[in-house]
């Protein structure tokens, strides 16, 4: 009906339809989907949660006398970075910690400080003191270099998600008598709470549930500025359990993401302390969905109600990896407050900010109007519903001699 | 009648007084602890809930002055550093006295001081360190 060649005419000459995923929910209630597809050319998403598996290469420039940080070891604010590359290319890992941090001895651990903060203190012009060694080369011979950096004189400083923006995720409680500390926060005993991490109806990929046009190269807001999908992300999971609507039953599609860092900003990109879990960043990722055909206006306008995420126990069955689940219960019912659970009525928490999703599909839908954002035609498809794509556990071998 | 949470300081030389009888026995209040560490040799701090007469009251609070305690209203003491809280909401359910609620329209997370018993629950479980503590 449409194409993202018109879509972005429209968008330059400023006469584009922009709504967020909430708004055209009312509008394909009042209108249809067939109308709101004619008269709305993009709906834009947003989220904003604790994303662990998030991080950022940097490359450092070359010290002279050269250094080779290659097999070597690199620290920023004492946070261990991996090194394994070239000579001053490192990576920053989101959930990295310091080795003298105590962790888990004193329990629950606080986690104050690691990747995730570096990255949100070096986006607030913040110097990081930088400390590698190196075994030294004829042509790499310094074998040690302290100095500190910030991210304008990094040449190269690039935020690469491998796994972000889950589509659904679980619902923890814990039934246990005691309370347990999780990546989905503290879980009171005897089913206490139960915690959530979703925008739901404003979740990219529940928008866009069989990855119709969201794929590899799809433009995208990333942490405050311009990223772009690189690849589905890691435990891709598309061939779960799906209701009619398409919606998985289980937390299924993940994106990896890309984007210069130097174009962020420190509101969308924070770091995150998890009370005896560890450290991780809080991302903000934007995803926009050019409404091209009737059906993909009718998957974008999929609301709370109908949404459903299911209940896992967190302090015997998600550890020990034991399927099953405690039931199912929609984001509308999450929101208010408190759901039922084995008959017992339970106050819900969200480890993931609506309201800063919201902000996040209202400025992606801003950058559109004003037409300083362009929608990319997708280079190639993500695995879908039908592909075969599968995210298997480990099959554990013992190792024996050859 | 009034009722009020508030937080007590002890110089060290009052520790080993029997101040909080004294507003039981003379002034006739009533009074909840909320939270105390108050050690021999060091300097102490109380946060009460205090209930009785206007005028009970006010003649008690004149004299825990007058011994030198410093009294401060509760809600001074856990701020929300609202530059750091990103309106999650992991904190809600941990929040025993519903301080903490998330506003159904704006989905932002309302902190209202006045419930505040000073627990400091949310500020060990708030991911951005949002929730401080100004003792």
């Amino acid at each position: 009906m449409k194409t993202i060649a018109e879509i972005n005419k429209k968008i330059k000459e400023g006469r584009a339809v922009v709504v967020t995923a909430e708004e055209i929910i009312d509008l394909v209630d009042k209108k249809g989907a067939k109308k709101t597809a004619e008269e709305v050319d993009v709906v834009t998403t947003g989220t904003f949660g604790p994303m662990c598996s998030s991080g950022a290469y940097f490359n450092i420039g070359h010290s002279k006398p050269r250094i080779k940080l290659g097999g070597g070891t690199c620290r920023l604010n004492d946070v261990p970075a991996y090194a394994g590359f070239a000579a001053v290319d490192i990576y920053l890992g989101a959930t990295a910690i310091p080795d003298d941090d105590p962790r888990n001895k004193i329990y629950p651990g606080e986690f104050r400080y690691g990747g995730g903060h570096i990255i949100q203190e070096l986006l607030e012009g913040k110097d990081i003191r930088l400390e590698a060694t190196a075994y030294g080369t004829d042509c790499y011979p310094r074998r040690k270099l302290e100095t500190l950096i910030s991210l304008k004189d990094l040449n190269e400083a690039v935020l690469f998600n491998i796994r972000n923006s889950y589509q659904n995720y679980n619902v923890a409680v814990n039934t246990s008598d005691k309370i347990i500390y999780t990546y989905m926060g503290a879980l009171k005993p005897n089913i206490g709470n139960a915690n959530y991490c979703s925008a739901g109806q404003l979740s990219p990929l529940l928008k866009d549930p069989y990855y119709k046009t969201i794929g590899v190269g799809t433009r995208i807001f990333l942490g405050g500025g311009i990223g772009y999908v690189a690849w589905h992300g890691t435990q891709h999971n598309p061939m779960v359990k799906r209701r009619e609507n398409g919606i998985p039953c289980a937390p299924a599609g993940t994106l990896a993401v890309i984007g210069d860092l130097k174009q962020m900003k420190a509101e969308w990109l924070r770091g995150t302390s998890m009370l005896g879990y560890g450290v991780s960043l809080n991302v903000g990722i934007g995803v926009p969905i050019p409404v091209l055909n009737e059906e993909i206006a009718k998957s974008a306008a999929i609301k709370d109600e109908e949404i459903y995420a299911p209940i896992v126990e967190y302090s015997q069955n998600y550890p020990h990896f034991v399927a099953g689940t405690l039931g199912e219960v929609n984001y509308a019912q999450l929101k208010s407050g408190k759901i039922t659970v084995q008959g017992k009525e339970v106050p819900t928490g969200a480890f993931s900010s609506y309201s800063k999703a919201r902000e996040i599909a209202e400025e992606l839908k801003s950058w559109i109007k004003k037409g300083d954002f362009l929608l990319s035609e997708p280079v190639a498809p993500i695995p879908g519903a039908e592909s075969g794509y599968t995210f298997k556990p480990l099959k554990e071998r013992p190792i024996t001699q050859l | 009648m009034i009722c009020k949470r508030i937080v007590l300081h002890f110089p060290q030389r009052l520790v080993e007084q029997p101040i909080i009888y004294k507003l039981v026995k003379e002034y006739s209040l009533e009074f909840n602890i909320l939270k105390a560490y108050v050690t021999p040799q060091e300097e102490g701090l109380m946060i009460l809930e205090l209930k009785g007469k206007d005028a009970d009251f006010k003649k008690g609070m004149e004299y825990l002055q007058s011994v030198g305690v410093k009294i401060q209203p509760l809600s001074e003491d856990i701020i929300r550093n609202e530059s750091k809280c990103t309106d999650c909401g992991v904190c809600v359910p941990i929040c025993p006295t519903k301080a903490l609620v998330v506003d159904p329209i704006t989905r932002k997370v309302h902190f209202y001081d006045n419930k505040c018993i000073g627990c400091e629950l949310c500020v060990k479980v708030c991911p951005t360190h949002a929730m401080e503590v100004h003792f």
